[in-house]
């Protein structure tokens, strides 16, 4: 701040340095002829686009090294793209670089602020327009101004009301009833307990009519995962262990944090993880979180057989499946 | 005159007869741009929007932006027969039947991935140079504007093929705006017409990302790059640059010549990684159903350290009264980045208040004379830089033979010590640099040449550096810290003496420094 501290004067802007090319006429010749082949490279690039585009075939595969195999169709596209671009961009670069003047220049600054007189001169003028308009003191129509203005935004915002339906009791719901038919996804095919070996998993879905359409909106609360364990393997209580059958327990496959689908299986440890967020959740004690961001456990189904010995649930989920929300009751 | 002299004449004579323009192209057709390799960040981010609306364009010929079930029987085999989404089927369309459709959706992800990166680190640029400071602080704002709608734009976009990955991180989205409290569940149905994932999302976001948002950007952008034009280019310091004057080449030629130039470099390394690295290969994904997903699922990487905050959540909610509080979705997913992007924005106004510094600025600051905000800048960057790896976890935990476990507790761990850590530690390393600058000035260049001396001592010559860089290493000014005085004149006590006792505390932060070269220093040394 204190000037008698800067010791070191500024020497100014240094001095010009001619290049090559403002001397010597043969370097001059020389850096136009660069700037013609570098541009002449870029005609060669779109020349074969063009070729790419027209004549070579979409099932062509080459390979390259690296790249390994490749669609040769895709590649040379790209490629002659690059090469058309690239090489313009090169040449004018090269050009300017060059053969275009090189000298700085210096231009001055203003600071930004305006001249006093001038904002004397606005104030004046904003002070008379308002006089003028006497806005200080018609307080009734300024009052009934803002009034409206304040309204005015409601009627937007009114009009996207129809954006969705109201969420209502649809978030509880599933699709799942007492005696819904466990089914495959894909397939649809009602399953038996003697279908799963100890140790499989299997995704399914609440069985559907005949003809009937499944709509992504019924997959993401409805989607169950299966695992079959052996009963002794269970550390649940009564009421949790009469949920499952013969070792077989059955979870919402939705998770319980953000909604992804919880599809890893640790056969192992009996752990099943939401590739999302890392949730990890312990089979054996009704998928308990025991790691990750999760806080409560995947809802689970009760299941059990029906007359003919297929797999179907007892009653609908006692809990809303799927990520938390506010109206959503945890206790 | 020859005949194409006459033609430019009457053309530019018919123009300016109409508008005028003569008087203003005149003054700005010379109009001095200060070089440096620097300066062409934000060029990059420019220069990538125009290619993402260049190719965006090309691909809403071909896209059919519905969630419409339609059975899938194109080119590409292993998908055939299946049912997906009209969006997803026309995404394999442009793939797969397009000639050159491929390459135009490489170019348009490449180009999204690219100008993310080119808007970080031109903040970055300008957050460490001090670019901000008055009377920049309008176009910070509105540049931190761009990068938040540069987020949710390319959000958007990934999300529109309807693809399993794609459908997986709305998926998340809409979770986290169902875990707002009292509104979630409304918001969320309204925005997804009912349950998730509904059959209007991908329409409507359609229109958010190929209308809304380039609206807006077009909007911002204009008058990020008026204000530059208006206030006139920063420059680093050097000899002959001041804070009243602007040292560099004029617009015509020399500046349009590189600027347009690198456009089309800017493009065609676009094209190149375009034709050569495949990204986003969707017909792998499948189409999107909410009861699959696929393994080492990762959103973009300017989503990542926003999904890395969630991963490393706590598994925190408030169960009561009959309602739930997900804090494991609100404190990473809404209130942390709220407190990021806003003390971001408010940065310049901030560091105005601690330095009482109301002057303009056009000479940039070196990082490492201004301590403290390099040192908070490493901060920033080393919190946002460990969530970006956590949002990786998976990733890395595979390849580098380590549990999510570990990964995991790193992360936690990682994000509330390693911030502080960095603060200190560039702090240190901002004075040692000062302090070898110092010693650069006063005894000049170590040559590397030993000199025996007659009594037997060894002594390595210095070469003194030129005037230029001496001043170059000089010309900054040293911070002075407020101290606000307690009591007024009448030694009556100043209202608000906390916050100024406070704003004394931080000023005297800021202005810590290794004092610069003075004259009394150099004389002393002229008489050794």
């Amino acid at each position: 701040m204190s000037s008698e501290l800067e010791a070191i004067k500024d020497p100014g802007v240094p001095a010009h340095v001619h290049r090559q090319a403002d001397l010597d006429p043969k370097a001059e010749k020389k850096a136009e002829r660069q700037v013609a082949i570098l541009f002449a490279l870029s005609a060669l690039g779109t020349i074969l686009f063009i070729y790419s585009y027209i004549w070579i075939s979409e099932d062509l595969f080459i390979y390259f090294p690296v790249l390994g195999t490749t669609n040769a169709k895709q590649l040379f596209l790209g490629l002659g793209l690059a090469f058309s671009l690239f090489f313009i961009g090169a040449g004018a670069i090269h050009w300017a670089k060059t053969l275009m003047p090189d000298e700085e220049v210096i231009a001055m600054r203003h600071e930004m602020r305006s001249e006093d007189e001038d904002r004397r001169e606005l104030v004046k003028t904003a002070k008379q327009g308002a006089a003028a308009a006497a806005l200080g003191r018609r307080s009734l129509i300024k009052r009934s101004l803002g009034l409206s203005l304040g309204l005015i935004g409601l009627s937007p915002l009114l009009l996207l009301r129809d954006l969705g339906p109201l969420p209502g009791k649809d978030l509880e719901k599933t699709s799942w009833k007492s005696g819904t038919r466990l089914v495959t996804d894909p397939g649809d095919r009602p399953i038996k307990p003697s279908d799963l070996e100890v140790g499989a998993v299997a995704q399914v879905l609440p069985a559907i009519a005949e003809g009937g359409h499944r709509a992504l909106s019924d997959i993401g609360k409805d989607a169950v995962l299966l695992i079959r364990l052996r009963p002794e393997e269970f550390q649940l209580d009564a009421e949790r262990l009469g949920m499952t059958y013969q070792g077989i327990i059955a979870f919402s496959k939705i998770c319980s944090h953000m909604g992804c689908a919880v599809a890893l299986y640790e056969q192992q440890t009996k752990h099943l993880l939401c590739p999302c967020h890392q949730s990890t959740f312990d089979v054996t004690r009704a998928a308990k979180v025991i790691f990750g961001p999760a806080a409560r456990p995947l809802p689970q189904l009760a299941i059990t057989v029906d007359s003919e010995g297929y797999l179907i649930a007892q009653k609908p989920f006692s809990e809303p499946v799927g990520p938390s929300y506010w109206e959503r009751n945890s206790q | 005159m020859t005949a194409r002299e006459r033609i430019t004449g009457s053309v530019a004579n018919y123009v300016d007869e109409r508008t005028g323009a003569a008087a203003w192209m005149k003054k700005n057709l010379n109009k001095v741009f200060p070089d440096h390799w620097s300066f062409l960040l934000g060029e990059i981010a420019l220069y990538s929007f125009i290619i993402l609306l260049l190719s965006g364009t090309f691909l809403t010929f071909w896209f059919d932006p519905s969630q419409r079930e339609v059975i899938y029987d194109g080119d590409y085999q292993p998908l055939s027969g299946l049912k997906m989404s009209a969006a997803y089927a026309s995404t394999l369309h442009i793939s797969f039947e397009v000639r050159g459709g491929l390459l135009m959706r490489q170019i348009h992800h490449w180009a999204a991935l690219l100008f993310m990166v080119a808007i970080v680190v031109h903040l970055l640029r300008v957050y460490f140079t001090g670019a901000f400071r008055k009377p920049r602080e309008f176009n910070w704002i509105i540049g931190v504007g761009l990068l938040t709608l540069g987020i949710v734009e390319g959000f958007l976009g990934y999300s529109l093929p309807d693809d399993l990955l794609s459908g997986t991180g709305i998926r998340i989205a809409e979770a986290i705006i169902q875990a707002l409290p009292v509104v979630g569940s409304y918001i969320a149905f309204f925005a997804f017409g009912g349950a998730f994932p509904g059959e209007a999302f991908i329409p409507r976001i359609f229109t958010v990302h190929v209308l809304l948002l380039p609206g807006i950007f077009l909007a911002l952008i204009t008058v990020h790059l008026m204000l530059v034009w208006y206030q006139k280019h920063t420059q680093y310091p050097g000899p002959g640059r001041t804070e009243k004057n602007v040292v560099g080449y004029p617009l015509f030629p020399v500046y349009m010549a590189k600027a347009g130039g690198f456009f089309f470099i800017v493009f065609g390394v676009i094209a190149f990684l375009s034709a050569v690295a495949s990204i986003n290969p969707i017909w792998l994904y499948g189409p999107y159903t909410p009861g699959q997903i696929s393994a080492g699922s990762q959103p973009d990487w300017y989503m990542g350290w926003l999904d890395g905050l969630v991963r490393m959540a706590p598994p925190l909610e408030t169960h009561a009264f009959g309602h739930t509080i997900s804090w494991n979705i609100l404190i990473p997913g809404l209130i942390l980045p709220g407190i990021m992007f806003t003390g971001l924005a408010l940065y310049p106004f901030i560091e105005a208040w601690i330095s009482g510094d109301k002057r303009e600025h056009h000479i940039l600051d070196r990082p490492r004379n201004v301590p403290n905000r390099t040192a908070l800048g490493a901060m920033a960057l080393t919190f946002t830089i460990v969530a970006l790896l956590n949002g990786g976890n998976d990733i890395i935990a595979t390849t580098f033979n380590l549990t999510i476990n570990q990964m995991m507790w790193f992360s936690r761990i990682g994000i509330l010590v390693l911030p502080p850590i960095a603060f200190v530690v560039t702090k240190r390393l901002c004075l040692s640099l000062q302090r070898a600058d110092r010693d650069l000035v006063l005894h000049g260049r170590e040559t590397g040449t030993l000199v025996r001396m007659p009594r037997g001592e060894f002594v390595e010559i210095h070469e003194p550096i030129s005037a230029q860089k001496a001043w170059t290493l000089t010309q900054h000014e040293q911070p002075v810290p407020l101290e606000l005085p307690a009591t007024d004149a009448r030694g009556l006590k100043r209202p608000g003496a906390i916050k100024n006792k406070l704003r004394n505390r931080m000023s005297r932060a800021h202005a810590v420094a290794v004092p610069k070269v003075s004259a009394a220093d150099l004389k002393e040394i002229e008489h050794h």
